[in-house]
């Protein structure tokens, strides 16, 4: 049994692909946990983000700082009262929260956080990623339509046609990330891992291969990736200001909480396929320009910094509380979540957890420029309508995305192409 | 309530029995929707996204206030109108008392003209302050809003160093001014404006040359100088149709024939437009303000008003430029100290007329901006 256990652990690889059902267990319990804490922390930053974007402080009542918000959101929302339309089609009105949040899970499967750090590694790894991710659209549509009611039906109409054609622009942007797999070896691969391992065999992460082309097919995605997970400012189908709550109007309590959470655990993965396709996912930055050993010692101690500089950070504002009573259970609050910041980055020192997080922390770290990117967008941007909506996806990202996709092709067998010419002419 | 069932007072142009017609939609806008800015309720007629006709139904705020001034006295009647067009409550206020001294006959002096320039511009930029936050907001932009609040705080201030209210004023009475500029009221105006104009810039940093705005904006909700007349339309939405009708200049009442400013107008009167004018209109403010501060004279600042108001018999209507367009008032008296009628001309009402104008033909997204950019209040649609 403990050799067993022990087998994944020194395989190398995946425990799908190890045959480890323990380990695929233990890691399926750790990404849902991981999600669900990351949308919890997702929910605070935001509002915090967002808060000082516009001169606001946010939540600052529920712990310190408002640290403790998400979680007696969370409580608030499970204990709240929990209403189904007179109306309604109950069974349908039931299982849409149930079906958007079950496919935005399913997606983590195959999201590698690190070589070996993935639940599993398909060899149709982003072909699945993207067909469960769509699936979340049927939830959508369910919802708005089980509601009876016309503001959750336009918002699913509108949110059905939305994903629906960005998904082509970014399956178009894709397929070009994954025709510059198979540029090295000759055989392309649709694995999450093959593709990150790709791009170290190639030294160079895909964003800056053939310098524009792999930018703009990421600018393309990133681009579809906010209207396909109903972000601002392709946030129509929950349009506050037009649609009430769009699709999710009638929903309460804890099945509004999965809507929440199937939104954002959305933007986590889509982000992770981005980070994977493009951003060298795993991996550290410059590993060309600072090689070696003692350079990936040196990186190794960023995630233990990272840790630190937090505690620093939430150690500096207990200070800075005001020293009075009304103020002591904050104070210690912050005081003791700076001294668990410093706790986990001690642990992140120990040789052997250091070796093994830097996997993680790194592809931690570029989901988390994305999740910055899309509470900035919110902050900045006024909301698209339908027809100009439609007219970007259909009128700019999917040509683009076409020819990006020919661009690259050709590009890539450039070699080949001008050494036929040559043989031709000789 | 109403039933939104219902279908006989739903003036639209396709007569149907029934909205069985898989094809239309009948959407229930309000009275309680996030940006019908109020209680305004609007019923729609949709095919898919497309608006085929609107119904306004109004009335949720309505407190009779016209009826309640038959009951009080002219001095009395005077904190009412500020409950109108809450958001600028200065505006009201100076049509009422500029009506009532109209029918006495009476002048407020010149430094009580003055600071009731001040103030009322002060309003003006408070007002379209509130505006530009709300209609950002519709858009989906929810930034501004917060910018725009943080500033108008500081108009506030004024107001209530000034009079003691923020919102409901009841800065003037009857005959001119009851309180003198306070200590430093001066100093706080100009600073006011010379913070204002950079912070007036970065709104236009996050709105004017974005993108998103602009699509959303332009070509939006066009309304035509001819219908713009025709339906009675007065204020920065006539304007920025391009008719050059400002009652400062046209009427000038108080002492705006003393300063000099300009009227900004459009020139395609879409939404885009309207909000360019009503940012300009804010600059302009802002320059009648500093001419004020620096010419205000000193003097008396009430004029010889009898302790009873008891105006002789005859009707009166003056009307003043408010930061939404002609507030009118239409006063008749019967010699008594009562007001025998009232009857005002609130901008937004009449403005409202217009949505259905506008929105024919657009989408639902369009019918938040086109509420928006019309900068109605409820309070002053009902009253």
């Amino acid at each position: 049994m403990i050799e067993y256990i022990k087998g994944y652990l020194s395989s190398g690889t995946t425990p799908g692909e190890a045959g480890n059902m323990f380990w695929a267990t233990v890691y399926i319990l750790l990404v849902i946990t991981g999600v669900s804490v990351a949308v919890l922390c997702m929910n605070w930053l935001e509002r915090k983000i967002l808060a000082h974007m516009q001169i606001r402080l946010g939540p600052m009542r529920v712990g310190p700082h408002g640290l403790l918000q998400p979680f007696a959101d969370a409580l608030k929302l499970l204990i709240k009262e929990d209403i189904i339309p007179h109306d309604a089609d109950k069974f349908v009105f039931w299982s849409a929260p149930v079906v958007v949040t079950m496919t935005a899970f399913t997606t983590f499967l195959v999201v590698p956080f690190g070589r070996t750090h993935a639940v599993t590694d398909m060899n149709i790894g982003v072909l699945f990623m993207l067909g469960v991710s769509s699936l979340g659209v049927l939830g959508i549509i369910m919802a708005g339509w089980s509601s009876n009611s016309h503001y959750p039906l336009m918002g699913s109409l509108r949110s059905s046609a939305q994903m629906v054609s960005y998904e082509i622009a970014m399956g178009l942007a894709i397929v070009s990330a994954v025709l510059m797999t198979s540029l090295q070896t000759g055989t392309g691969t649709l694995s999450m891992i093959g593709i990150v391992e790709s791009q170290a065999a190639q030294h160079t992460w895909f964003i800056f291969k053939f310098f524009p082309l792999g930018f703009i097919a990421f600018a393309v995605f990133a681009i579809a990736m906010v209207a396909e997970t109903n972000r601002a400012p392709f946030d129509l189908p929950e349009a506050e200001s037009e649609l009430v709550a769009g699709f999710h109007t009638e929903y309460s309590g804890f099945r509004w909480s999965l809507f929440f959470l199937a939104e954002y655990s959305a933007m986590l993965a889509v982000s992770s396929i981005a980070v994977t396709l493009w951003l060298g996912g795993w991996m550290r930055p410059f590993p060309n320009w600072l090689g070696g050993t003692a350079w990936d010692m040196a990186f190794s101690f960023l995630p233990a910094l990272t840790f630190f500089v937090l505690a620093a950070g939430c150690f500096l504002g207990t200070i800075r509380m005001p020293k009075i009573p009304q103020f002591r259970v904050q104070t210690i609050g912050l005081g003791t979540f700076a001294a668990l910041l410093g706790f986990v980055g001690l642990v992140l020192l120990v040789p052997g957890v250091r070796v093994r997080i830097q996997d993680i922390y790194w592809f931690v770290v570029k989901v988390a420029f994305f999740m910055y990117l899309y509470i900035w967008y919110r902050g900045t941007f006024p909301r698209y309508r339908f027809d100009q909506l439609m007219k970007v996806g259909w009128k700019v990202l999917l040509p683009t995305g076409l020819g990006v996709l020919i661009a690259t092709a050709i590009w890539g067998l450039m070699p080949q192409l001008s050494a036929a010419i040559l043989g031709v002419l000789q | 309530m109403t039933d939104s069932t219902r279908t006989d007072y739903l003036d639209l142009d396709t007569k149907d029995e029934t909205f069985l017609d898989a094809t239309e939609l009948v959407l229930n806008m309000g009275p309680q929707h996030p940006s019908t800015h109020g209680v305004l309720r609007v019923i729609l007629k949709l095919d898919g996204e497309k608006v085929l006709g609107t119904e306004c139904v109004i009335g949720y705020l309505h407190r009779g206030v016209e009826k309640i001034a038959e009951n009080r006295t002219y001095a009395m009647f005077n904190p009412y109108v500020d409950r109108m067009d809450y958001v600028a409550a200065v505006s009201n206020g100076l049509g009422y008392c500029e009506a009532v001294e109209k029918l006495l006959s009476v002048e407020a002096p010149p430094r009580a003209q003055y600071l009731r320039v001040i103030l009322t511009e002060l309003c003006r930029i408070a007002s379209h302050q509130v505006w530009l936050g709300t209609h950002a907001l519709d858009i989906g932009a929810i930034t501004p809003l917060f910018y725009c609040f943080r500033d108008r705080e500081e108009v506030l201030k004024i107001f209530e160093k000034y009079c003691g209210a923020r919102l409901t004023t009841h800065a003037f009475r009857i005959g001119g001014c009851i309180y003198e500029a306070y200590e430093g009221f001066e100093q706080d105006c100009k600073k006011f404006c010379d913070a204002f104009l950079p912070k007036l810039d970065e709104y236009e940093e996050l709105l004017t040359t974005n993108r998103i705005w602009v699509e959303r904006t332009k070509g939006v909700g066009i309304l035509n100088p001819e219908d713009c007349i025709a339906l009675g339309v007065t204020g920065p939405v006539l304007r920025a149709s391009g008719v050059k009708w400002d009652l400062r200049k046209a009427q000038p009442y108080e002492s705006y024939k003393d300063f000099d400013f300009e009227i900004p107008t459009g020139l395609h009167g879409d939404t885009y437009d309207r909000y360019l004018v009503r940012i300009e209109e804010m600059r302009q403010a802002v320059r009648i303000i500093r001419q004020a501060v620096d010419g205000l004279p000193q003097g008396p600042i009430m004029a010889k008003v009898p302790k009873v108001i008891k105006p002789p018999v005859g009707e009166v209507y003056h009307s003043i430029e408010a930061p939404k367009g002609e507030l009118g008032y239409f006063i008749v008296s019967d010699a008594s100290t009562q007001p025998y009628r009232i009857r005002v001309r609130p901008p937004s009402f009449v403005n409202l007329q217009a949505l259905d104008k506008m929105v024919r033909g657009l989408l639902v997204a369009d019918v938040v901006a086109v509420i928006g950019t019309l900068d109605i209040v409820l309070g002053e649609v009902d009253r």
